[in-house]
């Protein structure tokens, strides 16, 4: 394999990286009136990133790069095009908010560029060694972007607080990591399947149990889930829609593709975890959610209840269970970023944030386009046709069902029914409370878009993609099964 | 290719809907009530062009649009009437609106459209997710309609609504899920002929039984349905009364009793069990309502009762009966909805107590009360009569105690209907407020007389109702005659006795041979 290949296949961090460099020094010798130049520029980085990134799609799947380090398959490329995106978005929405608390700098969008190289590290990577430095470079610019807003107490107490969890989360996987590396001799992934396959000893089933543990952090899985309100609701709302879209999407592809190939020949190992860790997620996220009237909070639970959803797809170990996965993690992104950006648009003329139930109480009458997209979102993140929303939730108990794990998906749906309620909480208040907040300021145009194209894509129209969704998803799937 | 009607009768009013959204409360009025009555103009065509005793599955269409479930719709002649029964019932749920609705009548007519679009979209669904897609689409807009434009107590009627139904549908989805697994298809009319294996058909049965029996509503989970009733505004109730519960027994027939034939004779019992206690407790609950809405929605729990034991009959005459009550039903509960409707505009209550004596200053709302409560009680001559006197036909051939239990809910039936009429029509005008009340006025009128046509025409003449169905309950009666239930009161052949009567033994030997 030669370096100009490894090299092509990296394309999208190579460029990445170099346009987060120039971006860097750009900032620092440049005032703050830049910083949304250097915003617009780093979105385009990205964008140019995205159409490489698909361009791989045609010709180098199923390589790897830099003798066995990176692989870029049908997956990876699949994973990479979900984070660029949502990145992309998130960038596009920030400014506004920063700007009307005097905090937009242009670091905000280089710390952005460097986290999406480590995310894609992640998700292409084959190698132990190579996760963790994806995963650290990831996990760092994104406790800086948490405390972003440095002079906000919350925001501190925010990037303390996932800084240090964190932190104790790589910790963990780096012992899983050891542990693993000890028993197989290797930190390859195909190195560990067959070494696993050949003998799978009690102390290698420890390093598993510790890798997974650390991932189940970083996708806020129960019982890792603490830190994730906190977090989601300290750190500044753009931040927060990034969190719960790109690097969530980063770390369950990392999770899968650890699964499925180093880990895949000991499915029965690894299989009641994840069950465990779904249902909990699903109970936890529906039941932690009730009680809130922070709506930052209250998504926050409700990425935590999703992720149920998405562990359950993981948990039947199939092709079409990971399918459903990477399904579930495209309409989530879309949700997700639909409502955080709804969030966003949610101000007053002031500029302060209309941030709990009593101030969004009667926005149907106030901002009735408003309402409806959130109403959209709410009713497809509760997972009710004919919104997208359902569909994930289809294809993921669909696997389930086939995996002939029919009491998980009983008990993973009906649990469903308890999320079902704070949602539609929020389309009562928004719809049949009476108006006694401020009334919201005008959005701009930027975030009319993102928020109109999220919710066109979870309306039912969604449907029409099912066909073209399910190949990629099948095809990015199948990646990983041919691989192992 | 033949013409898409059904397509059509989706796409009327969900671009009639969308429309509504942006329009002034008086232009989405006219646009919901064209919308509704064109689809009802098709409506018609659907049943002039229905060829009796033709295809089973006549107007069918299918797109491969999406991934796992295709975009199939078809009709049988069930689900023709049943579609018949919503288009009819649409444009007269749109001018009961007309006035008591004043706030946000875009977003209300749209609503009501999008909930047409859907009943249409489940009794016309050929393939299993779609049919769950439209389904479960149904609880937006009816808990927007509730929690909108409900009562006072409306936000807790929605949650309850919401939530109770959601939570018996979901499970059902994972049976669907398993079933689809199991058969490798999801076209109905397949799954329909489909052998599920006995031991699987009971818990997919129990699984669909959570999702209709909620739906139906059946003792003991039928405690939304007054509470949503209630709050509802009074369009809302007829939608529910008239078409929504009539998922629930579209559910039993079209799924529960031809894919699991034999779970569905392994739990009739249950059934039983819980329609009876269905028919007598909520008939007594009824008697002792002061809200008339809720005495209504009492009344719904019980006749639906009846449903449940015709259909579980297995016989032709149950389960004819069976689609005669839930069409009889959704007419006549929904007119009832509408006459408290009409009262509830004038004085703003439903406080039984507070009327009284109508019949002196309402003369022709007092006939009209008459003619819906004497076809509630079933009276000969109007629909009612032909659909419970058919269904307790049929579950007399299977069990004479059950059909001795519901027809004393049908006496009750009578006690409070008639109970309630005395006391809003008839006697004293106490309330000064109440006495002073105008008659209908046109826009009643036209509310209130096609539903007294079809009621009546339904009673004298049921043979046009029960004509496009025949063959299809045949088939399903086909279906089920494996399964079918001895008949405890049918006559039993013994063995005839050698002589007659008075025939005196002669072999015992010539008289007096001792």
């Amino acid at each position: 394999m030669s370096y100009a290949n490894s090299l092509y296949l990296t394309g999208a961090e190579i460029g990445l990286s170099i346009a987060g460099l120039v971006l860097l020094l750009a900032t620092a010798w440049t005032t703050r009136s830049s910083a949304r130049a250097i915003t617009i520029a780093a979105v385009t980085a990205l964008f140019g990133a995205l159409i490489f990134n698909l361009s791989l799609a045609n010709d180098g799947v199923g390589a790897a790069a830099f003798g066995g380090l990176l692989e870029v398959d049908a997956f990876s490329i699949f994973a990479k095009s979900l984070v660029y995106i949502a990145t992309i978005a998130c960038l596009i929405v920030a400014p506004r908010y920063f700007e009307d608390r005097g905090q937009f700098r242009g670091e905000f969008a280089v710390l952005m560029l460097f986290n999406a190289v480590g995310m894609g590290i992640m998700v292409s990577a084959v190698d132990l060694m190579t996760l963790y430095i994806g995963l650290e470079l990831s996990s760092l610019s994104s406790y800086v972007l948490a405390s972003f807003a440095r002079r906000d107490d919350k925001s501190s107490e925010a990037g303390l607080k996932y800084f240090i969890l964190g932190g104790l989360a790589s910790g963990i996987i780096l012992y899983g990591v050891s542990l693993v590396y000890g028993f197989s001799g290797t930190t390859s992934y195909d190195g560990v399947r067959a070494a696993f396959d050949a003998d799978f000893s009690t102390g290698a089933l420890f390093g598993v149990v510790f890798v997974l543990a650390g991932l189940a952090f970083k996708v806020a899985a129960v019982p890792f889930h603490m830190w994730t309100p906190d977090v989601y609701e300290g750190a500044p709302t753009p931040v927060t829609a990034f969190f719960a879209s790109a690097p969530k999407v980063a770390a369950v592809a990392m999770l899968v593709r650890m699964a499925a190939v180093p880990f895949g020949g000991q499915a029965e190992a690894w299989q009641q975890i994840v069950i465990f860790a779904a249902l909990a997620s699903i109970v936890v996220g529906a039941l932690g959610a009730i009680g809130q009237q922070n709506l930052k909070r209250l998504l926050a639970y409700s990425s935590i209840n999703n992720v149920g959803f998405i562990l359950i797809g993981l948990a039947a170990a199939t092709p079409a269970g990971i399918s459903g996965v990477l399904i579930y993690l495209s309409i989530y992104v879309f949700m997700t970023i639909g409502s955080f950006v709804a969030l966003l648009m949610l101000r007053t003329e002031k500029g302060e944030a209309l941030a709990t139930f009593d101030d969004i109480s009667g926005l149907s009458t106030s901002s009735p386009a408003l309402a409806w997209c959130l109403l959209a979102l709410m009713f497809s993140l509760a997972g009710i046709p004919p919104l997208f929303g359902f569909w994930g939730k289809f294809v993921v108990f669909q696997a389930a069902v086939r995996a002939d794990m029919i009491a998980l998906a009983a008990i993973g749906i009906a649990a469903s029914v308890i999320g079902a309620f704070y949602y539609i909480k929020f389309v009562k208040v928004m719809f049949f409370d009476e108006p006694k907040g401020a009334e919201p300021a005008k959005a701009p145009v930027s975030h009319w878009v993102v928020l109109g194209l999220c919710v066109l894509v979870i309306s039912p129209l969604g449907y029409l993609l099912t066909p073209w969704l399910g190949s990629v998803a099948d095809a990015a799937s199948q990646a990983l099964f041919f691989a192992a | 290719m033949e013409f898409p009607i059904l397509s059509l009768m989706l796409a009327v009013p969900l671009v009639a809907a969308i429309a509504c959204l942006f329009l002034n409360a008086g232009s989405a009025r006219m646009v919901a009530l064209f919308a509704t009555l064109f689809n009802l103009a098709l409506g018609i065509l659907l049943w002039i062009n229905y060829e009796i005793g033709g295809a089973q599955w006549q107007f069918v269409e299918r797109a491969e649009l999406f991934a796992g479930f295709s975009y199939a719709l078809g009709i049988d002649g069930i689900a023709l009437m049943l579609i018949m029964l919503s288009v009819f019932l649409m444009p007269i749920c749109i001018l009961a609106s007309w006035d008591s609705i004043t706030k946000r009548v875009g977003e209300y007519m749209a609503a009501f459209l999008l909930m047409e679009v859907l009943m249409i979209g489940v009794f016309a669904a050929q393939d299993l997710f779609l049919f769950y897609i439209f389904f479960e689409a149904g609880l937006i807009p009816m808990y927007l309609i509730i929690g909108v434009w409900g009562g006072d107590n409306r936000i807790y009627a929605s949650y309850k609504f919401f939530l109770y139904t959601l939570l018996g549908s979901v499970l059902m989805l994972i049976a669907m899920l398993w079933m689809v697994n199991e058969a490798g298809t999801t076209d109905i009319p397949t799954l329909m002929q489909y052998d599920f294996p006995v031991d699987a058909q009971l818990w997919l049965w129990l699984a669909f039984f959570a999702s209709f029996a909620v739906k139906m509503p059946m003792w003991p989970v039928h405690t939304w349905l007054p509470d949503a009733h209630v709050q509802a505004p009074t369009a809302g109730s007829v939608i529910l009364a008239g078409v929504l519960l009539k998922l629930g027994g579209y559910g039993f027939i079209r799924f529960s009793l031809p894919m699991f034939p034999d779970a569905s004779a392994d739990l009739a019992w249950l059934v039983f069990a819980l329609s009876m206690v269905a028919v007598i407790y909520t008939s007594l609950v009824a008697l002792v309502q002061e809200d008339m809405k809720k005495l209504i929605a009492y009344s719904s729990v019980a006749h639906m009762a009846i449903v449940t034991v015709g259909l579980f009959a297995f016989n032709v005459q149950g389960l004819e009966g069976a689609m005669m009550v839930m069409l009889g039903h959704g007419l006549v509960s929904g007119a009832l909805f509408l006459c408290v409707g009409v009262i509830y505009d004038r004085l703003h209550t439903r406080e039984i107590a507070r009327y009284g004596g109508l019949s002196i200053n309402m003369p022709k709302y007092a006939l009209f009360f008459l003619l819906f409560t004497m076809a509630s009680i079933g009276l000969p001559g109007t629909s009612n009569f032909v659909g419970e006197f058919l269904a307790l036909a049929g579950i007399y051939k299977v069990s004479t105690f059950v059909t001795l239990v519901c027809t004393t809910g049908i006496i009750l039936g009578a006690a409070y209907m008639l109970y309630l009429y005395r006391r809003v029509a008839f006697g004293e005008q106490v309330n000064a407020d109440a006495a002073r009340m105008p008659d209908l006025n046109a826009r009643e009128w036209a509310m209130l007389a096609p539903i007294a046509a079809a009621v009546l025409w339904m009673g004298v003449y049921p043979e046009s109702f029960l004509a496009p169905m025949r063959q299809d309950i045949a088939t399903l009666e086909a279906r089920l005659a494996s399964v079918a239930p001895e008949y405890d009161s049918a006559l039993t052949v013994g063995t005839p006795d050698e002589h007659a009567a008075n025939y005196i033994a002669a072999e015992h030997g010539s008289e007096g041979e001792h």
